[in-house]
């Protein structure tokens, strides 16, 4: 069992790593309500292939298999799991990214009931030919409801092009096509590789005592038996660095054209502290060229090429990253060229050493108000972990960035040849 | 549960909760007016000028730069509907200076620029700055635009519309599109007065703060002309709600993959009657949560759909189903509807059901009041409704309600008005 402290923030985490290789991370938050939990495998719609626990040739899975399975892990024999949740006060929910699925729960009743069916029924798989197919019906209507979506459909169009192999390219969902082909054996062989605990983070946030429920988990752990923990092998073909497609244009009923544009990570291989500072460094020039006190997004709000939805990120990890930055726009070629352009000027200047103190402060401001947020810290500090990271070095790592730092990425990151668009324009009739 | 205190102010009532709870400190401004047809587009383009500029820092740029040196204050204008009120509400959210590495007294200055947004505009002459008004103009227009290219939205929205076709609340919260262009800064601002001179204003201010020093802030910085009078004549009474007869079926066609079911109904029950909390009961069992009738039986038993739920309007007295299915299934998902809702008005609620509800109300406001902005929602409940209750009576009032209350208030509800946006069901061409 250990403990980290965090004085400037004034947080204690506790953490342990059981046995079976299931790490356990505790977060004690005096004064709320709430209690959050999240089980998380790091496993996500990226990972289709793959070598399966205990055999011999890689496989390869049809695409929606992990957002599929966490659909279904919520069936059981005996009903739905979450009716065991509400049953006790608590909400449940679970989320598939590119390389995540967490299932979760939030409650400000008995939280050991809670956890004990939020351990149980992930690690308790049960699926059948019947159920599988029921699903897939309610799946074909969330994949149509992200189709009607045009904001969905622009960020993913972005990627697709940015990507010539990388699974990054496909949608979380699948297709109604490739989920038609998913059966309940592909279901057990993805969940017996990547759900074995030691691929698995446990965190809990609330008004708990971190002990008391560091051991309820042990014991809980203690009485169920795993197959010896493996080193899983995923395979990715070679990736270049260049952009699969430079431009894309989709029509939909729109009113107003969408549009986002990015910049392809030529080197996304880092990890731990090295990733936290680049992506740190990303996201605060990001916030120094176009964030909302720059002369650019004035001239840009001004000239009426964005409006309140313009928005920018950088995300790097397992392989892929990028930046992206868009929104609703009446023009949307004249976009593309404007920001290019304030991106190429931006690199002929000198950084500016107030507006770098003062981008600094605001995303350090930023990051204490999403403190307040339980949510925020499971979601994140899990996706930090699973790369090497800890969420509460957030603040010294931006303390130890320098103008330098920026300087570098801004010339190797954003470069004319990474650069892709993608637009959701009106449809013509 | 909640150290909930008020104080009136010359021009407007100060609520104060004092928490240790948070990294922040947080000031929530809320502005209310029953939404009207004249000023409904005005009064929404004045929320987003109010937060682009004031008499310090006349551009957005310099207000987001005093911001950003503030330590990365949020600071944004939104509105909403509550009931027959249009209410403007303006947010700031500054860090607590206790987590700064140099601790700098940003508390102080964070209270002058709030005061600052709602009574010291950027102005040129006497009006609003031109420059100003005319970006928001064009940021609100595209606003509303955008609620057609978001099909749940543009559903919901035309839903009320033709719900309420009689009555203000058909009116879309961020205004008329065709209006925007006509307002003029003169016009624009002489409206603002009235909303800074009538208006009723609460301010809640929510962190690690004591009473007396904010109280003290306040009556420091915010200083209103000595002719100022909340007008009383304004409150809406809502109680007296049409009767139906027939339901309104209407349909619209686009190229969308999924139709877009929404049915409204009258309930004529609101936050101020005593039926409320059977009301509440009511919407967590009929769709409000993942163990609702709608969710089991459209979604978990028949597959038409992914969501299958419904919500309810606390102030004029709604309840708001949606879901996203085949066009070609309507008829049968409007049926299971249908039923679910007859079950209700003939008791078939299992004890599993009942019990689940409240349990999980009871978890939701909880939930909700642990968040700053959640917080200060459930309280301006009381402002809008003109009660008084804590949020230890509330939770109290679910607890008591029984099943046969429930079956009272399933009998008010009554089906209004059901709008379909069916798919025409093809796929957006790509091409490049």
């Amino acid at each position: 069992m250990g403990m980290k402290t965090f004085d400037q923030l004034d947080e204690t985490l506790h953490y342990d790593e059981l046995p079976n290789g299931l790490k356990v991370y505790v977060l004690e938050k005096k004064g709320f309500n709430k209690t959050y939990a999240t089980f998380t495998t790091h496993y996500g719609s990226v990972d289709n292939h793959f070598k399966p626990l205990g055999k011999d040739e890689n496989v390869k899975v049809p695409d929606g298999i992990a957002h599929f399975l966490e659909h279904k892990l919520f069936e059981k024999e005996h009903g739905d799991v979450f009716q065991d949740f509400s049953k006790q006060g608590a909400s449940a929910n679970a989320f598939t990214t590119f390389n995540r699925t967490a299932y979760l729960f939030s409650t400000t009743g008995d939280v050991k009931k809670n956890l004990t069916t939020l351990i149980d029924f992930v690690q308790e798989p049960y699926f059948t030919e019947k159920t599988v197919e029921k699903e897939k019906g309610i799946i074909g209507q969330e994949i149509r409801m992200y189709d009607d979506n045009p904001d969905w459909r622009v960020y993913f169009g972005l990627i697709e092009n940015m990507y010539h192999h990388h699974p990054v390219k496909i949608d979380i969902a699948g297709t109604e096509k490739s989920i038609a082909k998913i059966t309940k054996d592909d279901l057990y062989e993805c969940y017996e590789t990547f759900y074995h605990p030691s691929n698995m983070i446990l965190f809990i946030v609330g008004p708990v005592d971190a002990k008391d429920i560091l051991n309820f988990v042990k014991d809980n752990q203690s009485q169920k038996t795993f197959k010896e923990k493996e080193h899983i092998e995923r395979f990715f073909d070679e990736e270049p660095k260049t952009v699969a497609k430079t431009k894309k244009v989709i029509e939909m009923t729109v009113q107003t054209p969408k549009c986002y544009m990015g910049y392809k990570e030529a080197t996304p291989n880092r990890k731990g502290k090295e990733l936290m500072k680049h992506e740190l460094s990303v996201n605060l020039l990001l916030e120094m060229m176009f964030g909302k006190s720059s002369p650019n997004y004035e001239t840009l709000y001004e000239e009426g090429l964005i409006d309140q939805t313009f928005s920018f990120d950088y995300t790097e990890e397992n392989g892929f990253g990028f930046s992206m930055l868009g929104g609703d726009t009446g023009s949307p070629d004249e976009f593309v060229e404007r920001i290019s352009g304030m991106v190429e000027a931006f690199k002929q200047q000198s950084i500016d050493e107030g507006s770098f103190d003062r981008a600094r402060k605001k995303k350090i401001g930023a990051f204490l108000r999403s403190l307040n947020s339980p949510e925020f810290i499971a979601n994140q500090f899990t996706r930090y972990a699973f790369n090497e990271m800890d969420l509460f070095d957030v603040i010294p790592v931006f303390e130890s960035l320098t103008v330098r730092d920026v300087e570098e990425v801004l010339q190797n990151h954003f470069k004319k040849e990474a650069m892709t668009v993608c637009q959701v324009q009106k449809k013509k009739s | 549960m909640v150290n909930h205190k008020t104080t009136d102010l010359h021009g407007m009532t100060v609520h104060t909760i004092e928490t240790k709870k948070y990294k922040t400190t947080s000031f929530i401004l809320q502005v209310k007016e029953p939404i009207n047809e004249k000023n409904v587009t005005k009064r929404a383009l004045l929320a987003y000028v109010l937060q682009s500029g004031t008499k310090d820092f006349p551009s957005s740029k310099e207000l987001r730069s005093a911001l950003d040196d503030l330590y990365g204050a949020t600071l944004n204008a939104d509105l909403s509907k509550k009931g027959e009120n249009q209410v403007i509400s303006i947010r700031m959210e500054v860090a607590n200076e206790k987590f700064l590495s140099n601790s700098e007294p940003v508390l102080d200055k964070a209270f002058h620029l709030l005061s600052q947004v709602l009574l010291a505009p950027a102005l040129e002459g006497d009006v609003f700055k031109e420059g100003i008004v005319k970006k928001e103009k064009r940021s609100l227009k595209q606003q509303i635009e955008s609620i057609y290219d978001d099909k749940m939205r543009y559903a919901n929205k035309r839903l009320l519309e033709e719900m309420y076709d009689s009555e203000p609340y058909r009116l879309n919260v961020y205004g008329n599109g065709d209006e925007v262009d006509s307002i003029s800064s003169k016009e624009l601002f002489d409206y603002y007065q009235e909303v800074i001179k009538n208006d009723k204003i609460d301010l809640y201010v929510i962190g690690d703060i004591s009473t007396d020093e904010m109280v003290d802030k306040v009556s420091k910085h915010f200083r209103f002309s000595k002719d100022r009078k909340e007008d009383e004549t304004k409150a809406v009474n809502a109680a007296d709600e049409k009767r139906i007869s027939e339901v309104k079926e209407i349909f619209e066609e686009q190229d969308v993959q999924q139709g877009k079911l929404h049915m409204g109904y009258r309930t004529y029950t609101t936050y101020a009657d005593d039926d409320y909390f059977a009301l509440q009961v009511f919407n967590g069992i009929f769709g409000g949560f993942s163990h609702s009738k709608l969710f089991m039986n459209v979604r978990e038993k028949e597959s038409l759909a992914y969501y299958a739920a419904s919500r309810f309007e606390s102030h004029k007295g709604a309840v708001f189903v949606m879901s996203g299915i085949e066009t070609a299934n309507y008829e049968k998902a409007v049926k299971i509807i249908k039923e679910q809702h007859e079950e209700m008005k003939n008791g078939n609620i299992t004890d599993s059901e009942f019990e689940q509800t409240k349990a999980m109300i009871n978890n939701q406001v909880l939930e909700t009041i642990d968040h700053p902005i959640g917080l200060s929602e459930v309280l301006y409940h009381n402002v809008v409704a003109g009660t008084n209750r804590s949020i230890e009576e509330w939770m109290e009032g679910i607890k008591k309600v029984t099943k046969d209350d429930v079956v009272a208030v399933a009998k008010k509800v009554t089906l209004d008005t059901i709008f379909f946006l069916k798919g025409a069901g093809t796929n957006g061409n790509e091409n490049v």
